[in-house]
Order: C-alpha cells, then sequence, then structure tokens
C-alpha cells in the first residue's frame, strides 16, 4: 500500500480518521491553525481536542466559478460537529440543491486527493449525507 | 455639540470601465470635485486620508497629492478590504475631532474592471511534484475548493445560507428578488456601472458563480473613486451662509473590527461586528432605525444584503425575509435600501465603495439626487463591509440651517 500523508495536519489518518483541533484549556475555543494566545479568553494553554466526525450542514454553497485548477462544481459548506463548526466539501452525493440540503445530516469521510512523483497518495476529507437505511441496517 | 464633524464638500466619479485613466487620475477627479463642491482647495486641508486597495503599497494618498497639490499635510494611506474607503473618512473625521485639523480630505479610488473572482480565484491552483507540508495548516496540495472555498461569492453565499437556516424563508429566488431589486434602482442613478433593470428570470437564468448567486446577484467589479471634504463646526461656522446650507452633519462615525466567535475562524463573521457598529452608530447619533430615510448597505451578494437588514436591526432579529418581503427596501418602501443600484449595479470599486455610498445618501439628504431623489430626506446610513473583518458605519443627517 502507497504510504499517505493528510492533506492537512489537523487531520488524523488510520482506522478511524478524525480531526483534531487544540482546545483553550481555560475557555474551551477550538482553532485549526496555531495561536500564541486564545483569541476568546487571551489564555495561553491549548489541548488537543478530537472533533466528532458526525455532524449537521448549517451552511453551504454550490460553487460554479473557481480558480484555474479548481474542479468545479463542487459543494463548500459549513458543519456543525456536535458544537465544534469544521469547514469542509460535501462529497460522495451530487452537487445540486436537490441533494444538499441545510440541516442535512452528514459524516466525515476520506479520500485521495492524488499521488506525487515518489507515489506518496495525499488524503483529503470531506462530508457525506448519513444514508439513513444504511445506519439503521449496521445499527440492526 | 461643539465637537460635531460635518461633510462640506463630495464627488463620486462614473463608476464603469475607465480604460484610459489611471488609479491617480480617478483620485484626482474625485478630490477636485470634493474640493470644489465644498468651496474649498487643498491649501486648506490639514490631513488627507486615502485607500487604494489593489495597489496598498504604492502610496496613493502621495501620489495624489503630486497630482492636485503637494502641502506637506500628513497622510494617512488606509487598507481594510472592502471598508477601505470608510476607514479613510473615519481616519478623515478622527483628526477633525481631535483638534487636530480644520478641514480632513478623504479619498477611495479602486481599477477592478475585468479583475474576475476575489478571494481565491485569483491565481491559478496547481499541486506540486512532491508532497510536502506547507503554511500553517501544513497542507501538501492548495486546499481552495478541497475544504470549502476561499471565492468571495461562495463565502458570502454560505452567510446568507446560514441565515436562511436559522431562521427560515430563505430560497433561491428569494436572494434574486434582492438583486431585480437593486438593479431596478440603478436604471435612475447615471454615476452607476450598469443602469439596466433585469427581470427575475433574467437573474436566475444567468451564469452561476456560487449557488444561490448567479452573475448579477455579484457586485460588479469596476473603475471608480470617491472623495470627501470634512469641517470641524467651529471652522464651518465662519464658511458662507451656501456652504452651511449644503453641509451634511456626521452624527455618527464608527469602525469596528469582528470579535470572537466559535465559527469566525471557519466562515468570516460579518455579522457581529456590524451589529456592533450599527448599535454604536444609533447611540452616538440618537438616530433610531425607524428614523432612517434611506441606508446605502454593503450589497457585495445578494446574499449579504438580506443579512445586513437584520445586522443594521432594520427589522427585528430573525426577521429579515418578512421585511424584504413586505417591500420595505424598495425606494418607495418604508426604508429604502440601495437606492443607488448597490455594489450589485452601481458597482464596487472596492476602495471607493465606503465614500460613494455617503455621497449617495449626502445627495438625497441636500436634496440633490435628482430622478431618484427621496423626498424629504433628513436621516441616512451608510455601511461597508471588508472581510477579514472590519466594519464601517455612518450617520448622515441633513443640515437643521436648512
Amino acid at each position: 500500500m502507497a504510504e499517505q500523508v493528510p492533506l492537512v495536519n489537523y487531520l488524523v489518518l488510520g482506522e478511524d480518521p478524525h480531526l483534531v483541533a487544540q482546545e483553550c484549556t481555560s475557555c474551551g475555543a477550538k482553532f485549526f491553525d496555531r495561536r500564541n494566545a486564545c483569541a476568546s479568553c487571551s489564555a495561553t494553554e491549548f489541548k488537543p481536542f478530537d472533533v466528532p466526525t458526525s455532524g449537521e450542514l448549517k451552511a453551504f454553497t454550490i460553487v460554479s466559478m473557481a480558480a484555474p485548477g479548481v474542479p468545479v462544481p463542487f459543494v463548500a459548506g459549513i458543519i456543525d460537529c456536535d458544537g465544534t463548526p469544521v469547514r469542509g466539501n460535501v462529497i460522495n452525493t451530487e452537487p445540486d440543491p436537490d441533494h444538499v440540503t441545510l440541516g442535512m445530516k452528514v459524516k466525515l469521510a476520506t479520500f485521495v486527493v492524488g499521488t506525487d512523483e515518489n507515489g506518496t497518495e495525499a488524503v483529503g476529507f470531506g462530508f457525506e449525507p448519513i444514508d439513513s437505511t444504511k445506519a439503521e441496517a449496521s445499527n440492526g | 455639540m461643539a465637537d460635531d464633524v460635518w461633510i462640506l464638500g463630495i464627488h463620486m466619479t462614473k463608476f464603469g470601465k475607465h480604460p484610459d485613466l489611471d488609479t491617480v487620475d480617478l483620485a484626482a477627479e474625485a478630490a477636485m470635485g470634493a474640493l470644489k463642491d465644498g468651496g474649498v482647495t487643498m491649501k486648506d486641508m490639514g490631513v488627507l486620508a486615502a485607500g487604494n486597495l489593489m495597489a496598498a503599497n504604492a502610496g496613493i494618498g502621495q501620489q495624489l497629492q503630486k497630482q492636485i497639490g503637494q502641502t506637506g499635510i500628513p497622510v494617512f494611506n488606509v487598507a481594510n478590504a472592502c471598508a477601505t474607503g470608510a476607514t479613510a473618512l473615519r481616519t478623515a473625521i478622527m483628526a477633525v475631532k481631535a483638534g487636530e485639523a480644520d478641514y480632513g480630505l478623504a479619498v477611495g479610488v479602486e481599477k477592478l474592471s475585468g479583475a474576475g473572482l476575489l478571494g481565491g480565484g485569483g491565481s491559478p491552483k496547481k499541486d506540486g511534484n512532491v508532497y510536502e507540508p506547507k503554511g500553517r495548516y501544513g497542507s501538501v496540495v492548495p486546499t481552495d475548493g478541497r475544504i470549502g472555498t476561499d471565492t468571495m461569492p461562495g463565502t458570502f453565499a454560505q452567510i446568507g445560507m446560514e441565515y436562511g437556516h436559522k431562521y427560515g424563508g430563505t430560497s433561491f429566488e428569494l436572494f434574486a428578488r434582492i438583486s431585480e431589486k437593486n438593479h431596478a434602482h440603478s436604471t435612475l442613478n447615471p454615476l452607476a456601472a450598469y443602469s439596466k433593470r433585469f427581470t427575475l428570470e433574467e437573474i436566475m437564468g444567468d451564469i452561476m458563480i456560487a449557488y444561490p448567486n448567479t452573475r448579477p446577484m455579484c457586485s460588479a467589479n469596476c473603475d471608480g473613486a470617491a472623495a470627501a471634504v470634512v469641517v470641524s463646526d467651529a471652522k464651518l461656522k465662519t464658511l458662507d451662509p451656501d456652504q452651511r446650507r449644503r453641509a451634511v452633519k456626521v452624527s455618527a462615525s464608527i469602525l469596528t473590527s469582528d470579535p470572537w466567535q466559535d465559527q469566525c475562524q471557519i466562515l468570516p463573521d460579518v455579522n457581529t461586528l456590524t451589529k456592533m457598529a450599527a448599535d454604536q452608530a444609533y447611540a452616538q447619533s440618537g438616530v433610531s432605525p425607524e428614523d432612517l430615510d434611506l441606508v446605502e448597505l454593503h450589497d457585495c451578494f445578494a446574499t449579504a444584503e438580506l443579512v445586513h437588514y437584520d445586522n443594521l436591526r432594520l427589522c427585528a432579529e430573525g426577521e429579515a425575509v418578512p421585511f424584504f418581503e413586505s417591500g420595505a427596501t424598495w425606494r418607495d418602501g418604508a426604508t429604502p435600501v440601495n437606492v443607488s443600484g448597490g455594489l450589485e449595479s452601481k458597482g464596487h470599486p472596492i476602495a471607493a465603495t465606503g465614500i460613494a455610498n455617503i455621497w449617495e445618501v449626502c445627495h438625497h439628504l441636500r436634496g440633490e439626487a435628482g430622478d431618484r431623489q427621496i423626498e424629504g430626506a433628513k436621516v441616512g446610513l451608510a455601511h461597508v463591509i471588508g472581510l477579514g473583518s472590519a466594519c464601517g458605519v455612518h450617520i448622515l443627517e441633513k443640515a437643521a440651517t436648512n
């Protein structure tokens, strides 16, 4: 199997792929990049926080015009992962308003973005609709 | 109040394509127009604040001085995204209010015709040959389009959709109807970049940029400049009756930045800082939203105009959709919004916008707005927001002596 690297450093790969935020130990604000002090409360201690992998789509757009080299159309969205807002694309569904709706339940999914000249794969993430019938089946 | 500041003179160029004029030419046209309108010259000015966002390091203030008068006064070159013009005006007002100058000149100019997509849309995206983590997020390839969107139309589309999710009632058609209003308004504005009326069907059927914003629902990139001369209350009292009659009172001049909100690192929060600016402006001026005869707000996209009805307290919280559907924001409604045509139709030469909207309000308060005059206008509000974020809100009132 090819070596894999995450698209961004806050994506953890492996058997249970998930996102990791830096949580302010004082007020609980979460950040996906480094901060010298908390933007919310100015405290300076942070600890890793595993972001829940499922959530609700609270805003989206279907981008039809983007920079050269960015494939369109795609769905960009804001997902509320059980209280942590996350930016990501909605994937594994048709990019149209019939298939993507505000409030829909989604879960994190990973996919290979590309392979570099050393054969290393970059793995990205997005959020796919939770298929209620499938979920019931697996629960049963 | 003794420390009131007034708009003495103001001018905007025609917005649109100006292939034969550079930024200095456009800024000079606006500045000379504002000085003439106020009955003063560069020799009177005690401070100059100027902005040109796309060439923010070029020193447009000093370039302008060389074009119209090098008098040695302090120059503040400012950059605050789409709030750059309002920031220049705010800077000149602060200098006058502080007693450091009797007169100040604020100028905003932009050459933006044919600029295309702004935000992440500018440069081509290409993956490297070998994956190496780079930047703040340790990304191995460009993330725009793979983890959300960096484009302005997409960002503001989500801002409108988020409002719809929270309060309900929005649809593609609703947002398109906001754009229909602004394009209808611009037919009365000879300085607008576009003054063609569109039907709802034309707007919805146009090229989709970022759902639900089609092309006519996006701000129009164009060239333009605007400038304003501000004066202290004490100095104004020494001027001619006609200058005093046409002076417009700056009842509130507010600039805010975005405070921390849980989601602000994920999607820029344009709401909280606008609400803060609006609340501070109403408190400073003693004006309430119901008093406003017209509002020029930052409709960089149709999806943005909706949320700002709420943010500027023009309606009760969560009521922006019924407020729009009541017809309130059309030019014959209770609170006319963007009678100039707004950014979608008048155009959005970035740094000029935050002074051009002041020009529009002043024009109505002076009773000089011609065919699109809002009859009897006495008080108006101008709002801009620059992503990142900065928000400028000014409340303007007709001179009491009139």
